[in-house]
C-alpha cells in the first residue's frame, strides 16, 4: 500500500509522467496561495470520487457485476464524469452553505475541477490497475489520495517557481505558458529520478 | 466571409493548443508515435465539431443552470462512439491511446468551445467553429509527434527514416517531458512571430 501510494504521488505523477490536469496547472500557477487552495480542492475530489467509481466499477460495470451476462464496461466513461460532476456539485453546495468564506477563495476552481483531466484521468486509471495494483476500497482510497497529492506538490511547486521567474529577463515571446512548459519539462526529468523506487 | 475566418483563426492566429492552452492534458500523451497522434486528431475533431452541432441545436431549450451535465452527457455519449469505434477497427491504435480517448470528455478544448461558441451561434457556424478548433488541436499533436518520433525513434509512421544515416535513436524524445519542451518551444517561435500574443 505504501508502495502504491508512494508510486502514484512521486513516480507516476499526475503532472509529470502523464500531464493531467495540465489546463489548469498552467492557468492556475500563477501564486503559490491560490495553487494551494486548487490542490487541495482537487486531492479531497480525488480522494472521494476514485473510490467511488472504483464500488461502481466493482458492483455494476465490471463484467458479470449487474447480473450474470451483462457487461455494462461501456457505459464506465459517462458514469464516471457523472459520479465527478455530481460530486463537485455537492462540495460546492456544501462549501457554499457551511464556510462562505472559504467558497469565495475558490468558488472560481470548484467548477473548474469537473473538467480536470487529473481527476476523471485518476478513476480511469484506477479501473485499468483493478486487479493488479488495486483490490480493495482501502487501495482505491490511498491511490486517489497520492495522485491528489502528487498533483498538488505539482502544481504548488509551479507556482513557487513562477513566483521568483517574474524576477528574471525572459524572452519576451518566452513569457507566461512557453516558458512554463519548458520548466515543467525539466522539472519531469528531475522527478524521473524516483522511477525504479520499490518499497 | 466570416464563416471562413471562423475556419481559419482557430488554426494557428488562435490556435486553442498553443494560444489558449486548451487541451493539453491528452495533447502530449499520445505524441510518441504518429499515427496514434493522427487518430486521437481526428477522434477530437469529431467529437468537438458534433457536440458543437448537437449543443447548438439544443441551446434554447437547455436550462442555463443544467447546462454543465447536459454537455458533459453530449460529449460522453460522443467519446463512447468513438473508443467503441476504435476498439473494434483499430484495435492497435486504441490500446496505445488507452485512457486518453476517455479523457477527451475531460479536453477543455470541447467543453470550452462548447460554452464560449455552440451556446450563442446557429448550428452551421458552429460545426465550422467545432472543426477548425479540432484540426487546430490535431496540427500541434502531429507537429510534436513528428520530432518526437523522428528524433526518438527514428522512424515516421513507423517508416525507417533516420537510422540509414547513422543516426543514433535519442530515447530521452521519447520520455514524456521532452512533449512538454517542444511544446514550449513551439509556442516561442509562433510568439515570436505574432508579436501582440506576448506577455509584457
Amino acid at each position: 500500500m505504501l508502495n502504491l501510494f508512494i508510486n502514484s504521488m512521486l513516480i507516476e505523477n499526475m503532472v509529470f509522467a502523464f500531464f493531467f490536469g495540465m489546463c489548469s496547472y498552467i492557468a492556475v500557477s500563477k501564486s503559490v496561495k491560490t495553487a494551494l487552495g486548487l490542490g487541495a480542492a482537487v486531492t479531497f475530489v480525488m480522494v472521494m470520487t476514485v473510490p467511488l467509481n472504483y464500488l461502481l466499477n466493482q458492483y455494476v460495470l465490471a463484467p458479470n457485476a449487474l447480473a450474470e451476462g451483462v457487461d455494462l464496461s461501456f457505459l464506465s466513461f459517462i458514469l464516471f464524469i457523472a459520479v465527478i460532476a455530481a460530486f463537485v456539485q455537492l462540495v460546492e453546495m456544501i462549501v457554499e452553505k457551511f464556510s462562505p468564506s472559504l467558497y469565495n477563495q475558490l468558488g472560481i476552481f470548484l467548477p473548474l475541477i469537473a473538467v480536470n483531466c487529473a481527476i476523471m484521468g485518476g478513476s480511469l486509471f484506477m479501473q485499468q490497475m483493478v486487479g493488479t495494483e488495486i483490490n480493495n476500497v482501502g487501495d482505491s482510497i490511498v491511490y486517489g489520495l497520492g495522485s491528489g497529492i502528487g498533483w498538488w506538490l505539482a502544481i504548488v511547486m509551479m507556482a513557487a517557481i513562477r513566483e521568483k521567474i517574474e524576477y528574471s529577463h525572459v524572452p519576451a515571446a518566452l513569457k507566461g505558458p512557453g516558458i512554463a512548459f519548458i520548466i515543467t519539462g525539466l522539472m519531469g526529468i528531475a522527478f524521473m529520478i524516483f522511477s525504479g523506487i520499490q518499497l | 466571409m466570416k464563416l471562413s475566418k471562423n475556419f481559419t483563426n482557430p488554426l494557428a492566429a488562435n490556435n486553442p493548443v498553443i494560444v489558449q492552452i486548451l487541451g493539453i492534458c491528452s495533447a502530449l500523451a499520445v505524441t510518441v508515435k504518429l499515427e496514434p497522434a493522427f487518430v486521437m486528431g481526428l477522434s477530437v475533431i469529431f467529437v468537438t465539431a458534433f457536440s458543437n452541432l448537437i449543443m447548438s441545436l439544443m441551446r434554447n431549450g437547455v436550462p442555463s443552470r443544467i447546462r454543465i451535465i447536459v454537455q458533459l452527457v453530449v460529449i460522453a455519449t460522443l467519446v463512447i462512439v468513438v473508443d467503441q469505434f476504435l476498439r473494434a477497427y483499430m484495435y492497435d491504435v486504441s490500446k496505445q491511446l488507452s485512457v486518453y480517448v476517455g479523457l477527451i470528455i475531460t479536453n477543455c478544448i470541447v467543453m470550452g468551445r462548447v460554452e464560449a461558441f455552440a451556446l450563442g451561434n446557429k448550428p452551421w457556424d458552429s460545426f465550422v467553429d467545432g472543426v477548425a478548433n479540432g484540426i487546430g488541436y490535431a496540427l500541434i499533436l502531429v507537429i510534436v509527434a513528428f520530432f518526437r518520433e523522428l528524433f526518438g525513434s527514428g522512424t515516421l509512421f513507423g517508416f525507417d527514416v533516420l537510422s540509414r544515416f547513422g543516426y543514433v535513436n535519442n530515447s530521452l524524445m521519447l520520455f514524456p517531458p521532452m512533449a512538454l519542451i517542444i511544446v514550449g518551444v513551439i509556442i516561442w517561435i509562433h510568439r515570436s512571430i505574432n508579436k501582440d500574443l506576448q506577455e509584457k
